[in-house]
C-alpha cells in the first residue's frame, strides 16, 4: 500500500485515495473542429511510462480534494505531490507542464 | 492428463547441452517439424524415462546467438509471442523468425496468471476469438507433442444479487446464440457441481445461482510457453533470451527495417510486438503511443492440499477467482491496483479483499496458509478488449491490450496474429480488434463481461 502525502492533509494510506489517471491532459479547446484521430488521442491514448508519471489523485476519504502527484511507476516511489492546476514540478518551464 | 506431474519439467531448461551439439541456424530452409535434435514424447519414451527417473531429459530448445537478419522478428517471448512464432512457422512456412525476450521465456505474465480458460464472453467479436482459442486448446497438447495439462474441469461464475443473475443469464443466452456452451445453474445445482461452495443465507453476498461453462478449465501455464518454444524451435525459429529491444530502425519509406537490441542490431522487414504490460515502453521506442495503461494484477497460491475444489470458481461481484492446481495449491486471483505500475507487485490490501471473499465462499480453506503472492503487469485498453493488427508504421504489428485475461487466448491470439504478420492484413477474427477502432468508435466493450470488476 502506498503512503501518499496529500498536499492538504499530509501523509495518509492509499486506501483513503482514488487514482484519477494521467494528469495534464488538456481537453481540445474547440471539440467541434477536432478530427476523429485527435479526439481518440484525447480520450483514450495514454503515455503509460515506465518511470516518472504525472497523475491525478482524489483524497476521497479525507479532504475530498483533487491534487497531482509524480510517481515512479518502476518502483512505486512517490516523488512529489502538487496542487491541481500547477505544472509538473520536474518540467515546470514547459507550457502546460508537459 | 491431470495426473501427470510437471515437477520433472522444470529442471530441463537448466540442463545445458554440450555446445558442440548445438544446431546451427536453419533459416528459411529449416528442418521438418520435430527435427533430428528434438525427441518426440510418446508412451514409449515416458515408460523408458520412468525406469531411469527421467534423468536423461535434454534441453528442449536451442539457445542461439542472434543472426544479423530474419524474415520476421517477434518482440516478447511469452505465450502469445511464442505461439505467434509457432503458427508463423507451422501455418505460413515463415521459419526464419526470431523471438526476442528481454528476460526468460514465460517469465512474465505467462508464468504469473491463474491459468483460467473459458470462452463465454458477451460480445460477438470476443466470443469468436476466445472460442477460436478454446478450440485450439483442445488439440494443443497433441499438436505440440507436449503435455500442456489442459483440463476442462468447468468454470463456474457466481451470481450474488439480482443484477448478477440477469447479467449472467444474458451471457448464457448470448453465448448459446454464438454456439458456445454456457448454462444457468440454481444454487443447489451449483453446489452439486462444486460441493465445497457455501450456500448459507447468512453470507454477506449469498450465492443466487451460477453460470457454468463445462468446456472451460485450466492449463499448466509454464508448459504452454515451453511447448510452443520447443515446437517453434524445432521448425527453425530462434528463441533469444536476455535480449532487450532498444529501438526500431526505419528505411527511407518509413517502413520498419530492423530492431536495435541489447545483443546487437537485427535487420528485418516485419516486427510483431507482443510485450503485454511493457508494450507502451517498447512502442514508445518506435515513436508510437497507444491506448493502454499498465496495472499490477495480483495472484496467490496456498500450501498444497488434497483435492478439494473440482472446478474453477469465479465471482465478479465479490472479486474472487479460485481453482486448485494439480500440485494441490489453491490458485487465487486477486484484483488490479488502481494506479499505473511496472513494479510486478501490488498493495497487500488488494489480496486481502480477495482472501476475505474466498474465505466466505469456502470457509473450510480459511486456515490454509498462503505460500506466495505476486503481481504481473497487465496492459488494459479502454474497452477491455485486445488490440491485434497493424500500426501506423508499415511492417510494425502489435498484439497487446489483453488486460487481465490474456492467458486463455494464447493459442488463438498467436494464430490470428501470425496470419496478420504473414499476410500483412488482419485475420478475419482479428479484424474487429484493430487499433483504429478507438477513432472510429467501434469499441468492443467487455468491461462488464471480464472476470475482474474494473
Amino acid at each position: 500500500m502506498l503512503l501518499i502525502t496529500c498536499p492538504h492533509c499530509g501523509p495518509r494510506p492509499e486506501i483513503e485515495f482514488r487514482c484519477g489517471g494521467e494528469a495534464h491532459i488538456a481537453r481540445p479547446a474547440d471539440p467541434a473542429n477536432v478530427g476523429d484521430a485527435a479526439w481518440a488521442h484525447y480520450l483514450f491514448y495514454r503515455v503509460n511510462p515506465k518511470g516518472v508519471h504525472a497523475e491525478r489523485w482524489l483524497h476521497a476519504h479525507g479532504c475530498r480534494r483533487w491534487f497531482n502527484a509524480l510517481r515512479d511507476t518502476a518502483t512505486d516511489r512517490m516523488v512529489a505531490t502538487y496542487a491541481m492546476g500547477a505544472s509538473r514540478p520536474d518540467r515546470g518551464k514547459l507550457p502546460g507542464g508537459r | 492428463m491431470r495426473t501427470k506431474k510437471t515437477g520433472i519439467k522444470r529442471p530441463r531448461r537448466r540442463q545445458v547441452r554440450d555446445p558442440g551439439q548445438r544446431r546451427g541456424h536453419n533459416g528459411a530452409s529449416g528442418t521438418g517439424q520435430f527435427g533430428s535434435t528434438m525427441h518426440r514424447f510418446s508412451l514409449r519414451t515416458l515408460l523408458a524415462g520412468a525406469l531411469t527417473g527421467h534423468r536423461g531429459l535434454e534441453r528442449q530448445w536451442r539457445s542461439p546467438e542472434p543472426q544479423s537478419a530474419y524474415q520476421a522478428v517477434i518482440v516478447g517471448g511469452g505465450g502469445h509471442g511464442l505461439a505467434t512464432a509457432y503458427y508463423l512457422a507451422q501455418e505460413h512456412g515463415v521459419r526464419d523468425v526470431a523471438v526476442l525476450e528481454k528476460g526468460w521465456i514465460g517469465g512474465g505474465n505467462t508464468g504469473r496468471n491463474t491459468t483460467i480458460i473459458r470462452s463465454n464472453y458477451l460480445q460477438n467479436e470476443s466470443a469468436a476469438i476466445y472460442e477460436h482459442a478454446l478450440k485450439l486448446w483442445q488439440g494443443l497438447a497433441r499438436a505440440l507433442n507436449y503435455n500442456v495439462m489442459f483440463s476442462q474441469r468447468g468454470v463456474l461464475m457466481l451470481a450474488h444479487n439480482p443484477h448478477d443473475v440477469r447479467s449472467l443469464k444474458r451471457h448464457v443466452y448470448a453465448n448459446r446464440l454464438n454456439g458456445i456452451d454456457n448454462e444457468w445453474l440454481s444454487p443447489q445445482q451449483a453446489k452439486a457441481f462444486c460441493p465445497p461452495l457455501n450456500l448459507s443465507a447468512n453470507l454477506r453476498h449469498p450465492v443466487l445461482g451460477a453460470a457454468l461453462q463445462r468446456r472451460g478449465g485450466v492449463a499448466r501455464h509454464d508448459a504452454v510457453a515451453w511447448g510452443y518454444a520447443r515446437a517453434a524451435d524445432a521448425m527453425g525459429v530462434d528463441i533469444i533470451e536476455n535480449c532487450e529491444v532498444l529501438g526500431f530502425m526505419r528505411d527511407r519509406g518509413g517502413r520498419v527495417g530492423g530492431v536495435a537490441t541489447s545483443r546487437g542490431p537485427i535487420r528485418t522487414s516485419r516486427v510483431g510486438v507482443v510485450a503485454a504490460g511493457h508494450t507502451s515502453p517498447v512502442m514508445a521506442r518506435a515513436g508510437l503511443k497507444l491506448p493502454l495503461e499498465s496495472f499490477p494484477l495480483q495472484a496467490l497460491v496456498s500450501e498444497p492440499v488434497k483435492p478439494v475444489l473440482p472446478c474453477v470458481v469465479m465471482s465478479n461481484t465479490i472479486h474472487a477467482y479460485i481453482s486448485q492446481s494439480d500440485k494441490g495449491e489453491l490458485v487465487i486471483g486477486a484484483g488490479t491496483d488502481q494506479y499505473v505500475s511496472y513494479s510486478q507487485q501490488g498493495g497487500l490490501h488488494i489480496a486481502i479483499d480477495t482472501l476475505a471473499a474466498v474465505c466466505e465462499l469456502f470457509p473450510q480453506v480459511a486456515r490454509l496458509r498462503m505460500l506466495r503472492n505476486w503481481g504481473g503487469i497487465v496492459d488494459v485498453t479502454p474497452d477491455r478488449s485486445p488490440i491485434i493488427g497493424l500500426t501506423p508504421v508499415p511492417g510494425l504489428y502489435v498484439n497487446c491490450g489483453w488486460g487481465t485475461g490474456g492467458f486463455k487466448a494464447t493459442p488463438g491470439s498467436g494464430h490470428v496474429f501470425a496470419h496478420t504478420m504473414a499476410t500483412g492484413a488482419p485475420h478475419p477474427i482479428a479484424a474487429p480488434f484493430s487499433l483504429d477502432r478507438f477513432a472510429t468508435g467501434r469499441l468492443i466493450d467487455e468491461a462488464a463481461a471480464a472476470a475482474v470488476a474494473h
